[in-house]
Parts: C-alpha cells; sequence; structure tokens
C-alpha cells in the first residue's frame, strides 16, 4: 500500500460514513480538481457510482470553459447536478468590485445557503484540504455549522478513531471533508494515476501561465509555469514549491484574517 | 481498495507526529522553527507573520505560522489542533500542533489520537506541569508510546544542566509509573533554534541529539496485517445486482473463498467476490486499512454494526466489559446516566455500570469514592451495553478495542477496553448458542422461501408482565386472530414443555431454573426455524430468562410486548393494564405492528 492507496481508503471510508449517517446528503462540485477527485472518490467508494447529488454554485462569474467542461463530465458520468445561484444579489447588481469579501459571501456563502435549504441538506461533502490554508488546517472531517451557518471554530468537536460528529440538532448542518489529509501534490498525483480527466484551465498556454487554483474569472490569476501535462505539473509542484496554491485567489489577500472571516460565516 | 500484487512502498508514506506538553511551553513556536530552519514554508509567508507581529506590536513569533486564528494571535495561545505537512531529507510528515491549556484538552485528544510519534514539550523555567503529565496520560490511553521529550527555554535558564536533570529525572519517574520509556530528553531555545535543526554550542554536556534527527529516528507504525481479521460492517449496498457488504479491513486479511462469520449475529457465508471499481486488476484479497466491498456466496441478512471474522479467530461478544475512559465532555461521566457507544460501525444505548477508580489525570491520583469523573479527567470502569457488542481487548486489537461515548449529540469520551470475564450465565450461554448456530445443519428449504410460502417471516413473539396482567388470555387471542389470518402461529406454552421435555427437571417452575428457560428457548428456535411465529409468555421477574430467550432465538427476530402501568425496559410494545384487557384490541394492534414491521407481509400467492 503506498501513500496514495492511504489517503483514498481513508477518504472512501469518510465517504460512506457520511452516506450511512446523513439522509439528506449533496457534495460540493466547484470545477475544479479537488472536488473532481472527491467526485472520482464517491464513485470508487461506491463501485462505479455516485448516488450522491452534486450542487455547483454558479456565481456567474465562473471562467465560462468551466461551465462547458462541468455540463459534458456530469452527462458522462451520469451525475445528479443541483445548480444553484444567488439571483437576488445578481439582480440588485453584486459583482466583486464592491468588494471581494462581500461578493464571495453574497454569492458563494448566500448562494449555497439557498440551495441547502430549498432541499434540506444536513451533510454537506466539499474537497476542502488542510494544505490550503491556517483556518482550514484546523478542519475536522465531520465538522458542524449552526443555523445561521456559521462555524464556531473555537468549540470544536473531538475527532478520534475515525469516529466522527453524525448527530446533530434540527436546523444544524456537517460539514464532511473526505479529502482533508490530502496535499496539492497528493491531488495532481492521484490525477496522474488515476487518469482523471481534469479541466484543462490547468495546464500552461503557449504563453506560459497557468490556473493553480480556480474561481471566479475577475478574482482568479494564473501563474507562471510551462506545466501542460498533469506529469510536468506534480514535477513543478515536488520541484517547487516556496508559492502558496492560493496565491493566485484575490480574496485570500483581502484582510489579514480573510480566510477565517469568510470562512466562520459558511465559506467553503 | 491497493492496487494489489505493487509492492509496499512505506518510505512514501508520511509519518504523523503531534507535538504536546503544557500551555505556553512553546509548541507552536517549536513547529514553526522547524519549518523555517528546514526551508519548508512558502516564499513571503515569514514577512507576512513578521507583519502580522508588528500590527499587534509583538515580538517576532513562530507560533503565528499555526496559529491562524484571530484569536490565537491576539491571545498568543493554540485553541485548537493544526496540522502542517513537513519533510526532512529522509522523509515526510505531517506535524499536529495540539493545544496545551486544559480548556482545549480534547483538541489535543484529537490531534493526537492518529499521531504515531509525539514529542512532549516541557519549559525548562517552569518545569513539570500539570498538562506534562496529563498529556503524557492520555497519550499511554490512546496507545501511544513512542515518545520523546523537549526541554524548551533553555536558554531562560541560562542552559544550565542541572534544571536539565531535574526536569529529567522528575518526568522519567513519571514516565516509568506509566509504563512509557522516552527515546530523549532533548535540551533545546525553539525561539533561537538551538538543538533543533543542529547542535549549538550553547549545551556542550548535552551529548544526544537533535530534535530533526530524533524525529527521523521514530518509526512508523506497521500495518496490523499480521492480526485476526477484523471488519466491521460500514454499509451495505446494491448496485448493478450485486449486494456488496462494504466496509473497511481493520486487521488481518481475507480472500475471496474464505468463510466468514458475521458477529454478534453468528451468521456466516462465503466470500465470493472481492469487489472494486477503476482498478488495473480485480482483487482476491485485501489487507487491513483497506476500505473495500465483497459480495456473499448466500443472500443473508448482514448489516451496519456487524462484525466480521474468520471462524476460528471470533470477536469477543458482551453486554460488559471493563475499559480505561478518558472525559471531555461538558456533563459529568456518572454512573446510571445513558449514554450512547460507538465501537467501530456498532452504535448503541449503554450505562457505567461500576467505577472501579477514577483518576485525576494531572497528578495520577486516586479520586476515592467517586461515582463519577468530570471534564478532563480519566476513570477505570466496566460498561455495560443494551444488547450485546462484537469488539477484542485493546491489547490484541487496537482497532476493535476502543470506543467513544456520545452524550446528546456530542463525543465526550474515549475508551480502551482493558478486561472481559465471561461471569454471567448469559455469557456462557452465548458461547454456546455460538457453537450451536455454527454447527447448525441447514435445510435445503431457505428462511425466506418458507416466509414467501407463509405470508410472514419467523418471529419470537414474547408477552411479559407480572402475573395477573392478562399475558395468558392475550396470547391466546392473538395465537387465534393470526390463525385466522392464515398465519403459522403457534403458542408455546412453557407448561407443555416442563410437562414433556422438562419432566426429568426437578422444579421447573422455579426461576431460578435455568435450565427450564433453556429448553424452552431451544424448542422456540426448532418452531423459528420451521418458519412459525411463535407466542410466549413471561414473568417480569424472569429479566434473566428474557434475555436467555432472545439469545436462544437468534438469529429470528424477538418482539416484546410488555403489559404493564409502567413499562420498564425498552418493549416493542407497551399496553398499560387497561389496553390488556381488551385482548381482541390489543390482538389488532400488535397485528399492525408486526405488518409495519414487515413480520408480516401476506401471501403473495393463491392455491
Amino acid at each position: 500500500m503506498d501513500h496514495l492507496d492511504e489517503l483514498e481508503n481513508q477518504s472512501v471510508f469518510i465517504l460512506r460514513e457520511a452516506y450511512k449517517n446523513f439522509k439528506n446528503l449533496a457534495m460540493l462540485w466547484s470545477i475544479g480538481k479537488d472536488s473532481t477527485v472527491l467526485v472520482w472518490l464517491a464513485r470508487k467508494a461506491f463501485f462505479g457510482h455516485c448516488p450522491i447529488p452534486l450542487v455547483h454554485i454558479d456565481t456567474t462569474y465562473k471562467i465560462p470553459a468551466m461551465i462547458e467542461y462541468r455540463d459534458r463530465v456530469a452527462k458522462e458520468w451520469g451525475l445528479n447536478l443541483v445548480v444553484g445561484k444567488n439571483q437576488k444579489a445578481l439582480d440588485e447588481g453584486m459583482n466583486h468590485e464592491k468588494g471581494r469579501l462581500i461578493c464571495c459571501e453574497a454569492l458563494k456563502t448566500q448562494g449555497l445557503q439557498g440551495i441547502m435549504e430549498e432541499h434540506g441538506y444536513t451533510g454537506l461533502i466539499l474537497g476542502i484540504r488542510r494544505d490550503e490554508e491556517g483556518t482550514r488546517a484546523k478542519e475536522r472531517y465531520f465538522s458542524p455549522r449552526d443555523k445561521n451557518f456559521e462555524w464556531n471554530f473555537k468549540d470544536q468537536p473531538p475527532e478520534l478513531w475515525d469516529q466522527y460528529k453524525t448527530s446533530f440538532a434540527e436546523d444544524t448542518h456537517i460539514r464532511i471533508h473526505p479529502i482533508l489529509h490530502w496535499t496539492e501534490l497528493n491531488v495532481w498525483e492521484y490525477i496522474l494515476r488515476e487518469k482523471i480527466p481534469i479541466i484543462d484551465l490547468y495546464f500552461a498556454t503557449p504563453e506560459g501561465t497557468r490556473y493553480r487554483s480556480l474561481g471566479c474569472a475577475p478574482c482568479t490569476g494564473t501563474i507562471q509555469s510551462t506545466a501542460k501535462t498533469v506529469e510536468e505539473i506534480v514535477e513543478e509542484l515536488k520541484n517547487n514549491t516556496t508559492t502558496a496554491e492560493r496565491s493566485g485567489r484575490a480574496q485570500d489577500q483581502e484582510d489579514t484574517y480573510a480566510m477565517q472571516k469568510l470562512r466562520a460565516r459558511g465559506y467553503m | 481498495m491497493g492496487n494489489n500484487g505493487s509492492a509496499p512502498d512505506l518510505s512514501s508514506r508520511l509519518l504523523r507526529l503531534v507535538i504536546v506538553g503544557h500551555v505556553d511551553h512553546g509548541k507552536s513556536t517549536l513547529v514553526g522553527r522547524l519549518l523555517s530552519d528546514t526551508g519548508s514554508l512558502p516564499e513571503g509567508k515569514l514577512d507576512f507573520i513578521r507583519d502580522i507581529c508588528k500590527q499587534q506590536g509583538k515580538d517576532f513569533e513562530f507560533a503565528f505560522l499555526l496559529d491562524a486564528l484571530q484569536e490565537e494571535q491576539e491571545q498568543g495561545i493554540t485553541i485548537d489542533t493544526s496540522q502542517i505537512f513537513f519533510s526532512t531529507a529522509q522523509r515526510k510528515y505531517v506535524i499536529i500542533d495540539a493545544p496545551g491549556h486544559k480548556e482545549f484538552l480534547k483538541n489535543m485528544v484529537t490531534g493526537a489520537a492518529d499521531a504515531e510519534a509525539a514529542l512532549l514539550l516541557i519549559d525548562a523555567n517552569e518545569g513539570v506541569q500539570e498538562q506534562s503529565r496529563r498529556h503524557g496520560y492520555i497519550l499511554k490511553l490512546l496507545g501511544l508510546t513512542q515518545v520523546a521529550v523537549v526541554i524548551n527555554k533553555m536558554d531562560l535558564v541560562g542552559y544550565d544542566e542541572k534544571v536539565y536533570n531535574n526536569i529529567k529525572t522528575e518526568y522519567t519517574g513519571f514516565l516509568d509509573s506509566l509504563g512509557i520509556e522516552a527515546k530523549e530528553f532533548i535540551p533545546v531555545s525553539a525561539k533561537l533554534g538551538v538543538n533543533i535543526a543542529a547542535l549549538k554550542d550553547e549545551m556542550p554536556w548535552y551529548k544526544g541529539t537533535t530534535v530533526l534527527n530524533m524525529l527521523d529516528q521514530f518509526e512508523k507504525k506497521p500495518l496490523p496485517d499480521h492480526l485476526p481479521f477484523r471488519f466491521p460492517v460500514q454499509d451495505v449496498y446494491k448496485f448493478d445486482g450485486r449486494r456488496i457488504i462494504a466496509g473497511r479491513v481493520e486487521s488481518g486479511q481475507v480472500k475471496a473463498g474464505d468463510r466468514v462469520i458475521f458477529s454478534p449475529s453468528n451468521k456466516q457465508a462465503v466470500i465470493n467476490s472481492i469487489e472494486a471499481w477503476s482498478v488495473p486488476e480485480q482483487p482476491t484479497s485485501a489487507t487491513s486499512s483497506e476500505s473495500i466491498g465483497f459480495t456473499l456466496d448466500e443472500q443473508i441478512f448482514v448489516e451496519r454494526g456487524d462484525v466480521c471474522t474468520l471462524q476460528d479467530q471470533l470477536p469477543i461478544v458482551s453486554t460488559t466489559f471493563d475499559a480505561n475512559v478518558f472525559w471531555m465532555g461538558k456533563r459529568n461521566l456518572e454512573k446510571g446516566r445513558k449514554f450512547i457507544i460507538k465501537l467501530n460501525t456498532q452504535e448503541m444505548g449503554c450505562e457505567v455500570l461500576e467505577f472501579k477508580k477514577a483518576i485525576d489525570a494531572s497528578t495520577l491520583e486516586t479520586l476515592t469514592g467517586q461515582n463519577y469523573i468530570a471534564k478532563n479527567d480519566v476513570a477505570e470502569l466496566t460498561l455495560k451495553t443494551r444488547n450485546p457488542v462484537a469488539f477484542d481487548l485493546f491489547g490484541s486489537i487496537a482497532t476493535t478495542g476502543r470506543f467513544v461515548l456520545v452524550d446528546g449529540y456530542d463525543v465526550c469520551g474515549g475508551g480502551i477496553i482493558t478486561t472481559y470475564t465471561p461471569t454471567t450465565k448469559t455469557d456462557k450461554l452465548r458461547d454456546e448458542v455460538r457453537t450451536r448456530d455454527f454447527n447448525w445443519v441447514k435445510s435445503e428449504i431457505t428462511p425466506e422461501e418458507r416466509a414467501y410460502r407463509n405470508g410472514h417471516r419467523a418471529t419470537l413473539i414474547l408477552i411479559t408482565g407480572e402475573p395477573g396482567t392478562g399475558k395468558g388470555p392475550l396470547a391466546r387471542t392473538l395465537e387465534h386472530s393470526l390463525f385466522e389470518n392464515n398465519f403459522q402461529s403457534y403458542l408455546l406454552d412453557r407448561r407443555n414443555v416442563n410437562l414433556g421435555l422438562g419432566a426429568d427437571l426437578e422444579d421447573p417452575t422455579n426461576s431460578s431454573e435455568s435450565e427450564s428457560a433453556r429448553r424452552l428457548g431451544e424448542v422456540a428456535k426448532l418452531f423459528l426455524d420451521a418458519g412459525h411465529v411463535v407466542i410466549s409468555t413471561s414473568n417480569a421477574f424472569h429479566q434473566e430468562d428474557q434475555a436467555d430467550l432472545r439469545l436462544l432465538a437468534n438469529p429470528y427476530p424477538v418482539v416484546e410486548i410488555q403489559i404493564a402501568a409502567q413499562p420498564t425496559g425498552e418493549p416493542d410494545i407497551a399496553l398499560s393494564l387497561d389496553e390488556a384487557k381488551d385482548a381482541i384490541k390489543a390482538a389488532h394492534k400488535i397485528q399492525e405492528f408486526l405488518k409495519e414491521k414487515k413480520i408480516l407481509m401476506g401471501h403473495n400467492y393463491s392455491i
């Protein structure tokens, strides 16, 4: 058993715990590499099937290629896709120029909140990882959110021996993080091993840039890179990496504690 | 779900290391220093931290690298455990920084629970403190005994060898009492980088190794492949016409063709195939820590919580066992209150039967005469579960010998199973039933075929209550009305069993005469095997007999109808004394319940 097997086995275990313990469960699919790996892991856990609906929060500012890729893969893999949008905020003209954190909260957090209320989901699976940034490093695999969607990071439940928080009060929900223990490099190594089709925005253009993390077009920048294939990305990450993965994500840089503030209020 | 046949590559698996110790003894600083001195930080991260410290008017704090929460940085303490990836020239690590404040013990436990090695920090200036000891004890309880002690802040005591020796002697004594042997006591200054990545000149008297070298000497925990096979069932799926039993191999190995037993139900079958999706080659075997799925040669009823093993390596099955428990709940762990135990995938009501010893984990002092423990304390106690559970002793198979306790919505305690002594009559009977079930000669006609023919599943209906509550009349009415509806019902009257089968017993009516109950149970089992709905009555005083009957009826379901003014235990149907008086109405209610539970299914064919 190598380290990728070890990671996969743990993630499959968590996905199955989530599927068994939550009647109304959904998985967030941002179209990025992490949540696409998550969908793949679900198919591993459930023997080629993904019995969990996939929620995509469309801010309408996403890079257009992401929507094309989403619809194609959903069809090929037979996925049950649920698209959420904060139409009210969009109608009122919400965009990043009103402030990045305000925009993220309105279009992503509240967009998510809307669709969760509509469908009554009590469990939400997300592809966040500990190595992404400091507050995610403190996350649990099963992480409760209160009825206002808030994360009480100062009083998290204990989590030991793979016994997770699966009972919770009405009107609250649990965030489930099956790849919390993976690193960015692990994700790419796994994509390489499993030959998972990944959106080509991650691969370098002839001009020598690529996306390392995907988000909304106005707030997501590219990095200098010549990595045109998954193999080359794995090599690049092995030899690098002194730049942070989310360095191209403008909202993170808005404030010293930007991610803590966003995430405490329900952001992914 | 590993790639079968590929050589194990241990070097690529990372070692999980936890850093524990009293609050403010410098754990987060040590981690920050390790990251910085090994060049593991992203570009600009140190500048970023330098800026935050400046904004807050503080000296540079390595701790801010991990203490990412605003509250943590402002108060200068770690609130929650943090995990960070790190590598030396030798291998990769995940470093778990655990909070040292007593308030956050549950976060420390979370961090330490699945670590393979620990660094325990002690401040040279403050010496051994409350959490130094408590954390040591918790490590032992978690089964984490690969420990090195780091004596930090040596710069504050002038790098004095005497201070180092005193702490070393005191803490060695404490670890000895726990049965832990520290691999090394390393004197350091995390803040100034002394003896972290390189041995510095400040303490020429120290002949040991650096922290970084120590890490590389820790050993990766081997997978428990050599232990007996344990597979707690996580779920059962039906995909593409296959019925797949899903779960994780906690220990040992299994292969297609192996005969397996499910405990506590004692059901058995042969593994037909091991299932996997999108793998280079379909697996035919599985080993520990693999999340797998398999199909069986027979469609037996298996559910989450069952523990699958090989026949000659059975787990213990019981309702009582001794355990060491640590408590993290806001409310006390006390005798008589009900909790939920989660033991692998089993989940069930339980309570503390007896506190053998309540212990203050910071001093290891016994809290005499205490029938509860408060937050942050530990106890040696006996637990009792509502129904039998399958488990192992922590000392033999760790993963199936540990559990958590849930109070309300929250995990509040963790424990390891230390001993089990089959003392009760029921424990002994259970062993007998196991042997009976394994050797039972099966009919060509399956229980499903009988159920289809009869329009109902074989079930034991046990009517319980005190004498004179109308158990007999209700039993007769129920037998008759089931019969009228074309079901195969039979009232198994204990008196009849005693007249014939019990004729050799001296006083079969004596409640202490357990042999009479055993015979009744075995006869019931035969009727159940023939597919009947068997009705029997039992005196409320004979609690033990009822437990025996349930055990003997295994694997058929038992439905308890209790007639009482105040119901006790958890009957399936509770009838008041008045309700029981109207036997026809009560029998109707029971039948509706049986329909709802899909025990009565109705006939699917006409003759």
